[in-house]
Parts: C-alpha cells; sequence; structure tokens
C-alpha cells in the first residue's frame, strides 16, 4: 500500500483552495491545508472526479508521453474503443487504426476485439453454479478500487475476469510474437491508448496479484491531434479494424451489459449512481438481476477526463460506426471449453477498508460518540471553509487526531453561532 | 462501556423517493464500528422495511437505533392508523397497500415479515388510531 503510485496529481501554482473538488470526491480523500488541496493517498480510488470538476484545471492526471514507447523495438498500440468516438465525420475505424500505424506503432490491436471476447468468457462464467447474486463487472478498475475501500462485504461479488485491455495486451503479445519469431518477448512494448487515469495506476501498480501486461498508458487527449493531422492525409488505407458492434459498444455505459444477450442486468455510470447502487446491492434489494455494469464515468468510458469529446456527442457516433457492423466478430478458439486460466485474476487490490474507526469496538463506540458530539455543535451547512468535505468529516478528523475540539471559521468570525 | 451511541432520524412521510435514507446512514455508521456485514445487512434490512412501512402507512415517524455493547435496537415509532390485526400482518405476503403503492414496486406483504427475520426479538405495540411502535433487537 505505501509504495501505490497513484495518477491524479495537484499543481500547487494553480490550486486556489476553492473547495470543488472537496465536495466532490466520492471518498472524502481531499483536505484543503494551508489553502491548497490535499490527496489523501489511502482513500484516492483514481477516478478523476476531481480533475472532471476542479475549475482552475489545478488537477492533472499522470501518464506516459508517447516517446516512452521509443524504448521498445516492437510497439504495439492498444486503442480503447471509446478513442473510435472522438472523431468527427469519421465512419471507418481503419482511418484511426492506419493513423496510429503511421504515427509509429508496428502493430494495432483493438480492445474491442478482446472485450468481445470477454463477454464470451463472461457468458461461460456466469452459467457456473452458487455465483453469487449479482455478479458485478470487473472492466471498471476505478469501481475495484472502490468497492475494496468502501464494500468489501462485496469484493465476493466481482467478476474475477481481466478486463479487455489486459485480455488485449495478452493477445497482442502472441500475435506479435508468432508473426515475427526474430523478437523477445522484451523487444515488444504494448501501450494502452486511455480515457482515464485509473487505468495508469492500474498499470503501474500490478493491480492486485496480477503483472500487468501493458507497459506504458498514453492519454487520448494527448495522442488527439498529432492523429488528427496524420489521418487527415490517409490516403491509401490497410484493413485493419476487426471488431463488431458489441465490442465497441463497451465504450459506453451499458455496452458491456447489452453484448451479454442477459435480461437480468442493471448498468449505472457516474459515481455518485454507483454508489447508490452499490449500497442497494449490499442491502439485498436489487432482485431479478444477474450482472452489474458500473462505469465511474458518466456515460461510460466515454466519459472519462482524459477524453477530447463530449461523452454524449462521442455515444452518438460510436453508433453510427455501429450501425452496419455485426454484432461481434470475435470468439474463443472453436472447440475449447472453459476460460483460459490466464485471462482471469486471483487478488482484489488491497486497500485497508476506510471505514473503521479503531480495531476495538469498544473504542469505537467511544469515538463516534465523540464524532457526533463535536458535530453537533457545528453548523452542519457542510460549507468545506474548514477544509473538511463535511462538518460530520470534520468532527472525525478531530477524533481520529486525538483533538477534543472543533475549530470552524464560521462560528469564529461570527457569521454562524456556535451551538452549545 | 462508554455511553451508548444513539442516532435519531425523523422518517418524513411525504417524501417516498427518500425513504430509506436512515438506514443507509446507520449503515455507515455500523460500518466505522467494524461490526461484521452480516450484522450490517440485518439490521439495515430490518430497518429499510420498517422505515418503507412508515411512509406507506403511518406518514412517516421516527426512527432511533441504539448501539450497545452486546446488541443493537432499533425503534420505530409513528402515529399512524394502527394496525388491527397484528397475526395477519405478519402473514407473508398480506399487505393492504394501494395499487399506487403496488406499482412503484412495494407492498409485497413483506414488511413485517421480513423485519421479524432480520432482527432477533421484535416486538409491536399498536393502538388503532393512535399509532404503532415496534422494537427490534439484534444481538452482536
Amino acid at each position: 500500500m505505501e509504495s501505490y503510485e497513484h495518477s491524479v496529481l495537484l499543481d500547487r501554482q494553480k490550486c486556489t483552495g476553492c473547495t470543488t473538488c472537496l465536495h466532490h470526491c466520492p471518498t472524502e480523500a481531499i483536505r484543503i491545508i494551508n489553502g491548497h488541496a490535499v490527496i489523501s493517498q489511502n482513500r484516492c480510488i483514481d477516478c478523476g472526479e476531481c480533475i472532471r470538476r476542479c475549475p482552475h484545471n489545478a488537477k492533472r492526471a499522470v501518464s506516459s508521453p508517447l516517446e516512452a514507447m521509443d524504448r521498445f523495438r516492437y510497439k504495439i498500440a492498444l486503442p480503447a474503443p471509446s478513442l473510435y468516438g472522438q472523431f468527427n465525420n469519421m465512419d471507418d475505424v481503419d482511418y484511426i487504426l492506419n493513423g496510429l500505424l503511421r504515427l509509429g506503432f508496428d502493430d494495432v490491436f483493438e480492445v474491442s476485439k478482446a472485450a468481445e471476447l470477454v463477454t464470451a468468457y463472461t457468458r461461460q462464467y456466469m452459467k457456473a453454479e452458487n455465483l453469487p447474486v449479482p455478479l458485478i463487472s470487473s472492466a471498471c478498475p476505478v469501481i475495484l478500487r472502490l468497492i475494496s475501500l468502501m464494500y468489501p462485504m462485496l469484493e465476493d461479488n466481482v467478476l474475477h475476469l481481466l478486463p479487455p485491455m489486459e485480455v488485449a495486451a495478452q493477445l497482442a503479445r502472441e500475435r506479435a510474437l508468432k508473426q515475427h519469431p526474430e523478437l523477445k518477448p522484451e523487444d515488444i512494448g504494448v501501450c494502452f491508448i486511455s480515457p482515464c487515469p485509473s487505468k495508469v495506476s492500474y498499470v503501474r501498480n500490478n493491480f492486485g496479484g496480477y503483472k500487468s501486461q501493458v507497459d506504458e498508458v498514453v492519454a487520448m487527449n494527448d495522442i488527439y491531434f498529432r492523429l488528427l493531422d496524420i489521418m487527415k492525409r490517409e490516403d491509401k488505407m490497410l484493413s485493419l479494424s476487426d471488431s463488431g458492434m458489441s465490442g465497441i459498444s463497451w465504450a459506453e455505459s451499458g455496452g458491456e451489459s447489452t453484448a451479454l444477450l442477459n435480461e437480468g442486468y442493471l448498468a449505472a455510470d457516474g459515481i455518485d449512481n454507483v454508489c447508490k447502487v452499490l449500497e442497494e446491492i449490499d442491502n439485498g434489494t436489487i432482485q431479478h438481476v444477474s450482472f452489474v455494469e458500473l462505469n465511474a464515468c458518466p456515460a461510460g468510458c466515454v466519459g472519462g477526463v482524459l477524453t477530447v469529446q463530449n461523452p454524449y456527442i462521442a455515444k452518438a457516433r460510436l453508433r453510427s460506426i455501429g450501425r452496419y457492423l455485426p454484432l461481434a466478430l470475435n470468439f474463443p478458439p472453436a472447440g475449447t471449453d472453459g476460460i483460459p486460466k490466464q485471462y482471469l485474476f486471483g487478488d482484489m487490490p488491497s486497500y485497508i477498508p476506510a471505514a473503521r474507526l479503531s480495531e476495538s469496538y469498544i473504542e469505537s463506540i467511544r469515538m463516534m460518540g465523540e464524532i457526533e458530539r463535536l458535530r453537533s455543535t457545528l453548523p452542519g451547512i457542510d460549507c468545506g471553509a474548514c477544509g473538511a468535505p463535511t462538518c460530520r468529516a470534520h468532527a472525525e478528523d478531530a477524533v481520529r487526531q486525538g483533538i477534543k475540539t472543533v475549530s470552524c471559521p464560521l462560528q469564529q468570525t461570527g457569521q454562524r453561532e456556535e451551538k452549545p | 462501556m462508554p455511553e451508548p451511541l444513539v442516532f435519531h432520524f425523523d422518517v418524513d412521510g411525504n417524501d417516498f423517493t427518500s425513504a430509506g435514507t436512515a438506514s443507509v446512514t446507520v449503515k455507515k455508521n455500523l460500518r466505522q464500528l467494524g461490526l461484521p456485514s452480516e450484522v450490517i445487512k440485518k439490521l439495515s434490512i430490518a430497518m429499510y422495511e420498517g422505515e418503507i412501512n412508515m411512509v406507506i402507512h403511518a406518514d412517516g415517524g421516527t426512527a432511533d437505533v441504539i448501539v450497545g455493547e452486546s446488541y443493537i435496537d432499533i425503534i420505530l415509532a409513528d402515529h399512524g392508523p394502527g394496525i388491527p390485526n397484528v397475526e395477519l400482518a405478519m402473514q407473508e405476503g398480506y399487505s393492504t397497500a394501494t395499487a399506487q403503492i403496488h406499482s412503484l414496486g412495494f407492498g409485497a406483504g413483506m414488511g413485517l415479515p421480513n423485519m421479524k427475520r432480520y432482527s432477533d426479538e421484535m416486538t409491536i405495540d399498536t393502538r388503532l388510531n393512535e399509532g404503532t411502535t415496534v422494537k427490534m433487537r439484534i444481538y452482536l
């Protein structure tokens, strides 16, 4: 945990301490200290919500420059399907894939291809008996972190299939070694073109016990204009695109679950909605749903903070690209049964569940009593002026630090009366 | 043992969409105490059902959760019409909810039976036209 590398950073020069991010962080990981936002590394789940909300562009995502791929002899691009929705008047995915080759990649492997396989394997996975109900998709890394941190009781519900990006990386490496026997495994570099920062930390932190097969994650908005330039000059194209409508539709919320062709599914997007659904699952109040697809970003991956286009416009474009495509073009090899072991993962990411006040139940009761007492003296308007997102969080911070009183800036300046 | 923790909630009878918010808040607090998830689940289902009942039948009421060393009590009190026949109301599938409530996906007649199932002890004190108080206890 200590060495966990997050992908959301703060530019202190730009941060005004305005409290916007404070109010939108789903795990209350941010405090304003000495006029600047400070992100708690133990609580951050890399959702990018603070990047999305910051009015001063003071938050940014860490990702690799394209040049980071130069160290590899053979470079493979893995475009996320959300990339296809970023361009105007683009009716053929081959424009983009050929553009990536021109940009210096030796091969392109569509993540949407692997998505179609993951769909097929998910169907197989769901045939097993005694599965937890409902199963929760593992495709969005933010959701896995959120579950580990805030909903550890739902860890068993997570589908332990690797996300399409990882399956694509494995298949792309296999293909390269087969087509180019002269290559050694270490000659091959795999580069994911990402709509969101969470994939960056997923790849850099060897998620759970799994060592990622992706070498670098490049931001979609970093590569966008270079790609746009090159695509325009394209006249002769190689026919590279090899995925159907269902693989491409993974870029939007509902795409993964509709591809299953299964009746009992639910798809929620946007981190607040996701939290509500997780609460309902924990309550056991969701009925007749066997599969739950959750995306941290509004509208799904097209809503990632590293995309260029408005997510709803991107969605509309994906629809028109997918309209005349077959449902799917990629299936598990004929004659095979079962899910290959290398597409499954074992452990969930290790977070210390955020909630717990103390190891001792009795001590926790005492602390919570103290939190409630302190909270009742505060105005309860959750203004964030003290640096904590809510009055409750301010009281909790104090109790966790062993401080007996709380100071409220509004009460000090006389704008709110002190409560007894 | 420190003072037992008491959480008090007013359950708004007019607002169907916000019904269940008290049980969510309680759940978050109980997680912070490090209680096992089975206990939290039992308690939140029992409480959620009770909250919904008060919204459907009694125009709201109050919910108190008392967290002690070895048990948790939930006390739900309303000033609604009372339950004419408790035995009947305890039967699974029996419901007096209106068609409109049914159309919202509630009124399956599982409220009180679930409250009993998910608590270790339950008592119902009800008086016609005066109100109902349900006490549930879950041992830790």
